[in-house]
């Protein structure tokens, strides 16, 4: 193992191939926290309505979540970049595929954020769920409305909750921003995979990648970790390591 | 994403074989197997087929003529048809006659490290030779001669590199073609905006939906792609050769015994002349799947490689002759 090949100037580009390494990380990243943050806000509103005593939202809703979790996540990576600028009217689909900046990027920003705003929806219902129905009874009872009970009791208690779940989505998304590579994002694997043919040094460029990833998740685990610690409640689950 | 394994058991295959050390000096020419020590005990490939009565070829899936799907989706080809000949030689060489072939698809990405990994024994499909690669693999008798040009629209009025500039160019990632424009790209100032594809199918998608206004490759293979186009008039293959790329078969390194049946079998299609006869088949006949004909006639180059077979790979600068 040589490691020094890193530090070798790059094919092309004019750096060496540390910094396509890089390059790689910041765009990993850049894909999977606005991915995250889509996730996050779209997840968290069908995983209210997925529990609203409306039916019409809770089918909106359900049928989401089962849309947008039961594709695999490449068919849908490709729907985003290949299909949609040619169903979309002409005009718009031109835009996207020649004037819009990085249209790469942006499909695949969309894509994670959508498809994994499934999985949150189902963690933020799992978790309002879990609140026992006296708890919204007694919301009401005291002259709450109904978004205000969400807003001052269901939410924060359930968002509390599944914390440990939650985590487990965060760091899916980083992971699954690797599937972004089939359409030509060149995140951390695309780069890795790139190091490799470039320089025949597979096992070095895939080594750093692993560290890498081991690295970002880490950080998320010790970061939600700390977030959960901070906001617990004691005598709920949701407050481990006390 | 099933390649990973895949990679990954070829960069234990690497560090075994004691290719991860300093890459060897640039060969001048030909690199003969035999003398590269270093790799001699990874494998035998007669004495694995022998014992376990099957050899494994490589194929591409949209390498037309040379290596690709047929409408039925078996792989069929130019360079099939020559990979053929090698196995027919394998069963006269190990004397078994009931050795099977199981085809393995490879991507211009994965095709070296499955090679080096065992996964396959040979790669027939539209690889080019070059010396660079040979510090990696080997190569049998070059069975092609092409180099890069551009796929652009006819609409587009692109007629060579220079007018790439700041324009969008898609390319195949693992190809030196892909090494070839950048390269370019770089020498010239072009400010190109590259965005990569994992294959020939998904490069020309993206020049058919308008998402890069060229594609750099092969450019036999870029006929190959526009005769399979709903309208190939759509399409033009514009510009000069802007490197040379001659295919050969691919093997595995430091394996002298197998790597001497492969040249004399593909020696023997050329000195019989039955080569002109699979050439004309695939390049001067319609093929499957659309029955398009290619109406390419044999390259001067390619005579006189038949005349003279070599494994010639093409040197570092993009050219036969650097």
């Amino acid at each position: 193992m040589d490691f020094s090949v890193f530090l070798q100037p790059a094919f092309s580009g004019g750096g060496t191939y540390l910094d396509w390494v890089l390059s790689g990380i910041k765009w990993t990243l850049l894909v999977s926290i606005l991915g995250w943050v889509i996730a996050f806000s779209v997840g968290s509103v069908l995983g209210v309505m997925r529990t609203a005593p409306l039916a019409p939202l809770r089918a909106v809703a359900t049928a989401y979540v089962e849309l947008f979790r039961n594709v695999p996540l490449l068919v849908q990576m490709f729907i985003w970049y290949f299909v949609l600028p040619e169903i979309v009217p002409e005009g718009l689909g031109t835009w996207m595929k020649t004037q819009m900046p990085m249209p790469e990027f942006w499909s695949a920003v969309l894509c994670l954020g959508f498809y994994t705003a499934s999985r949150v929806a189902e963690q933020v219902r799992s978790g309002i769920q879990s609140i026992p129905r006296g708890q919204t009874e007694a919301a009401l009872a005291m002259g709450l409305t109904l978004p205000q009970a969400y807003r001052h009791v269901l939410l924060p208690m359930g968002y509390r909750i599944v914390i440990p779940p939650l985590t487990s989505e965060f760091l899916t998304i980083f992971k699954n921003s690797s599937v972004a590579l089939v359409i030509g994002v060149l995140e951390l694997t695309a780069q890795a995979r790139q190091i490799s043919e470039y320089t025949f040094r597979t096992f070095e460029a895939f080594t750093v990648a692993t560290v890498v990833y081991l690295l970002i998740t880490l950080a998320v685990i010790v970061a939600m970790r700390a977030l959960e610690h901070r906001v617990r409640v004691p005598g709920y689950i949701g407050t481990s390591g006390k | 994403m099933t390649r990973l394994p895949l990679v990954l058991a070829s960069s234990f295959a690497f560090a075994l074989s004691g290719c991860g050390d300093k890459p060897a000096p640039k060969p001048k020419t030909e690199a003969p197997a035999a003398t590269t020590p270093a790799t001699a005990q990874t494998s035998d490939t007669l004495k694995k087929v022998k014992e376990t009565g099957v050899i494994r070829i490589g194929h591409r899936d949209v390498s037309v003529p040379f290596s690709y799907l047929d409408d039925k989706q078996q792989p069929v080809g130019y360079a099939m048809d020559i990979c053929m000949k090698v196995v027919d030689a394998v069963k006269k060489e190990t004397g078994r006659q009931d050795i099977k072939v199981e085809y393995v698809p490879v991507t211009s990405q994965t095709r070296i490290p499955v090679l080096v990994g065992g996964n396959i024994d040979i790669e027939c499909g539209s690889t080019t030779n070059s010396v660079e690669r040979q510090k990696q693999v080997a190569f049998g008798p070059t069975y092609f001669m092409t180099g890069t040009k551009l796929l652009v629209k006819t609409s587009s009025g692109i007629k060579g590199y220079d007018d790439l500039k700041g324009k969008t160019v898609v390319y195949t990632q693992g190809t030196t073609n892909e090494r070839a424009m950048k390269a370019y790209n770089d020498e010239k100032k072009l400010g190109i905006n590259f965005i990569p594809a994992k294959d020939h199918g998904e490069s020309f998608l993206a020049v058919d939906t308008g998402r890069a206004v060229a594609f750099p490759m092969d450019d036999i293979l870029l006929y190959g792609l526009r005769a399979s186009a709903k309208n190939p008039a759509d399409f033009a293959v514009v510009g000069e050769f802007l490197s040379d790329d001659p295919y050969g078969p691919m093997l595995r390194k430091g394996d002298a015994a197998f790597k001497k049946v492969v040249d004399d079998a593909v020696g023997a299609l050329y000195k019989s002349g039955e080569i002109e006869k699979i050439y004309a088949k695939w390049f001067q006949s319609p093929v499957p799947p659309k029955g398009i004909n290619l109406n390419v006639p044999m390259s001067d180059a390619l005579k006189e490689l038949v005349k003279n077979p070599n494994d010639t790979g093409v040197g570092a600068c993009g050219k036969m002759k650097c």
